[in-house]
């Protein structure tokens, strides 16, 4: 049935598929995982506070966030941004930011808020008496949580943390609705040009599948080590 | 920043000559709706099907439902959105593909199922996960009064499974919700789409997207205060 | 300073401790603890003056009075729920309260201008549940604190460490982890932990409760050679061998009140409240 299909587009694509549209996908998957886990924890951090102003600021944050579809926040800050820029500048006017950078705040800060979640339930899992224990030695609040809880809650959080990034990794797709070159951006491009849809599209969707699939794999066997070493 | 705000945008016509901006977005807000409703009650199905095949003692079940979970759970969602429109009517022989291509709504037809069995992946876990967290004493009490495995499950497992997932649940339905915007890509006109063409003809950007906001957190408090409600009209007595 | 009438009518005269006072280098003479700071002449160690502790509506600590002098053991004993773990920890305020004062070697514990970390770094606490630090192996467990908090180089910190590893006897498990060891041993562990910081007070809550019977003893004797080497402390335990053996003082808890503040000789001699009567014929059945 697939006789009417040429395979062959792909093979002849594979540099421009990987060497711009991986490369785009893995990099922004990667910074926006890195930043975004620092500011949702950040944010687990003020929402477990207790202090008025700051625990609900926080919520209001991930709530809000968590109500919204990513496609809706990736036009709100394609539009928001180059304002946020101005402003912090001061400059008179819009200023541009690059695709890239664009995309890169969005998903930080969309994605601060599912891993503030999953952060909020880690530091929660740690009895309170560690807390107790390392104040009782004199430790304040940021020795404390940098010595003692985050290191906790981090690891035995890192196989839900690494999941979520597997979720953004496949989020990252969505750029396409502001035509960027990730992967599938790449391979619509392609499909587009030469009229190959069927072919582009089951590619993609092969190696999407083939780099989650092992991904999912590799957190399923580092839980099992984490569970025994608890 | 010297962006000139114009509320009463909502209330001027939308170049389509139907209706104001306002009724646009509506329009909008009700083929999201329409599409989250749709699809749910094939994720629901199936997904509640996928999941109890997990639990089955059976080795080949539990692989097909295993096998489906992963494939639905590992494909971005964009991605199986253009497998539907643009991949399945091509490969599926002459007359059926072409009978697709042909459909009326096409758009929304592809967006509830594709929703539907993604998000069907996501229901399966749940509802494996609540089967699993009973006493194992209960499927053995079921089959010790001489219930079948399919009456087992239907009276006994299922019911209490799915009171435990309820939360999860209601979180699952959020997110096919929220996922029905990824269907403007195959041309779904549904909110996101309409606040980005408002946005497009009037140029007024954020009134469009603060109004879509809006109207998400919106339906996000009536399906959260709906699964409370519900969460305590199925709660047994006795039990937290 | 405080200038309150020191403790409620009950209590008698605290034992002069100056019969054990050590007078030089702990490490030195094989002993658990270093000379002490703090202390000042006629002024306690810790004084507790009318504190009053509500959860909500609930009061779990109702006027509660003592004070314990440098060198002294005080036992704190009670039924479960008396409010005897809520006290202690309102000590180094790792929980607060409401109403009264609390000094620690003169400071006030519940001052806002009190440097909390600062006063409690000088105060060591044993937890019930050990409280270690499960992702840090023995050695960073016990040098943790004084790098952070006393800022001592990484060496002489892993040396106070190590010497006071080996002090309750467990060398050999340096750079193991606390989940290796058993309930005994990370109990001991955690006393050598609060011991680094040079403490000028230990506080014990419930040492020994969470422990298997047989890891009982190795944990007292731990507790009985320090004090017997003039540490001072207040210890929340239903141990009364321990109390007989080198308490100075028992205090006796019930509904959140101190019910009985006697020496040692005179709780167990001859008892006044009927309550401690009551608690000790049950406790001293087994």
């Amino acid at each position: 049935m697939f006789s009417n299909f040429d395979f062959s587009v792909i093979g002849s694509s594979l540099p421009y598929l990987f060497g711009q549209g991986m490369v785009f996908t893995v990099t922004l998957t990667a910074l926006a995982a890195g930043m975004g886990v620092v500011l949702g924890t950040l944010l687990a951090m003020m929402r477990l506070s207790g202090v008025p102003g700051l625990k609900h600021i926080a919520k209001v944050y991930v709530e809000l966030m968590r109500s919204l579809p990513l496609v809706l926040v990736i036009f709100w800050f394609y539009f928001l941004v180059p304002y946020i820029g101005a402003w912090v500048t001061r400059a008179p006017n819009p200023i541009q930011v690059g695709a890239f950078s664009s995309a890169l705040i969005t998903f930080t800060l969309f994605e601060a808020a599912y891993f503030s979640e999953i952060m909020r339930a880690g530091i929660q899992s740690i009895s309170k008496g560690q807390t107790g224990a390392a104040n009782a030695l004199g430790m304040t609040y940021w020795q404390t949580m940098a010595n003692v809880i985050l290191p906790q809650a981090f690891r035995n959080m890192l196989p839900l943390l690494l999941t979520q990034t597997i979720v953004l990794f496949q989020d990252t797709s969505l750029v396409y609705v502001l035509s960027l070159t990730d992967f599938l951006g790449a391979a619509s491009k392609v499909a587009q040009r030469d009229g190959r849809l069927v072919e582009m599209y089951l590619f993609a969707a092969v190696v999407y599948f083939a780099v989650c699939f092992t991904a999912s794999f590799l957190v399923r066997r580092l839980q099992r080590r984490v569970a025994i070493i608890r | 920043m010297n962006y000139n705000w114009n509320w009463s945008i909502f209330l001027e016509p939308s170049p389509e000559g139907a209706g104001t901006y306002a009724d646009m977005l509506l329009s909008g807000l009700s083929w999201t709706i329409a599409t989250a409703l749709s699809s749910w009650i094939i994720a629901f199905v199936l997904g509640s099907l996928v999941g109890v095949l997990r639990t089955l003692p059976s080795a080949g079940a539990q692989r097909i439902g295993t096998a489906y979970v992963e494939l639905f759970r590992n494909v971005p969602l964009l991605v199986q959105m253009f497998l539907w429109y643009f991949v399945l009517p091509e490969v599926l022989p002459g007359n059926a593909g072409t009978w697709l291509k042909q459909l009326p709504n096409a758009p929304f037809y592809t967006a509830v199922v594709c929703l539907g069995f993604f998000t069907a992946s996501r229901v399966a876990e749940q509802v494996r996960a609540g089967i699993q967290s009973l006493p194992r004493g209960q499927r053995m009490a079921g089959t010790a009064m001489g219930l079948t495995v399919a009456q087992t499950y239907r009276y006994v497992l299922l019911p209490n499974a799915y009171r435990i997932i309820l939360p999860p649940l209601t979180s699952e339905f959020l997110n096919n919700l929220k996922n029905t915007s990824v269907a403007l890509t195959i041309g779904l006109l549904e909110l996101t789409a309409r606040a980005r063409s408002m946005q497009e003809f009037s140029f007024q950007v954020f009134e469009a997207f603060t109004a879509a906001t809006i109207l998400y957190v919106l339906i996000n408090l009536v399906v959260i205060t709906a699964a409370s409600f519900l969460e305590r009209s199925v709660a047994v007595p006795g039990t937290r | 300073m405080t200038s309150s009438p020191m403790p409620g009518p009950t209590v008698a005269e605290p034992v002069a401790p100056g019969a054990r006072a050590p007078a030089d280098s702990g490490l030195q003479s094989g002993r658990l603890i270093a000379p002490q700071a703090g202390g000042a002449p006629g002024v306690p160690m810790i004084a507790i003056d009318n504190v009053n502790k509500w959860y909500g509506d609930f009061q779990v600590l109702t006027n509660c009075s003592t004070a314990i002098v440098k060198g002294e053991v005080v036992v704190v004993c009670g039924p479960s729920g008396s409010g005897k773990s809520t006290l202690i920890k309102c000590v180094n305020a790792l929980e607060p309260f409401q109403k009264g004062q609390i000094t620690v070697d003169g400071t006030k514990v519940m001052d806002k201008a009190t440097n909390l970390p600062k006063l409690r770094s000088r105060v060591g606490m044993v937890f019930q549940h050990f409280e270690l630090f499960p992702h840090l192996s023995i050695t960073e467990n016990l040098t943790l604190a004084q790098r952070k908090v006393l800022r001592r180089p990484a060496e002489e910190a892993k040396k106070r460490g190590l010497d006071l590893l080996a002090r309750v006897g467990l060398s050999a498990h340096a750079s193991k982890y606390p989940g290796q060891l058993s309930g005994g041993q990370q109990q001991r562990v955690a006393i050598a932990r609060a011991l680094a910081m040079d403490p000028i007070v230990m506080l014990f809550d419930e040492p020994t409760s969470a422990l298997d019977p047989e890891m009982v003893g190795e944990v007292l004797d731990v507790m009985v050679e320090l004090a017997r080497d003039g540490m001072t402390m207040m210890v929340v335990t239903h141990e009364m061998g321990f109390a007989r053996k080198v308490a100075d003082r028992v205090i006796f808890m019930d509904r959140g009140e101190i019910v009985e503040d006697a020496t040692k000789d005179d709780f167990f001699g001859k008892p006044r409240s009927e309550r401690a009567q009551q608690f000790l014929s049950k406790i001293l059945q087994h």
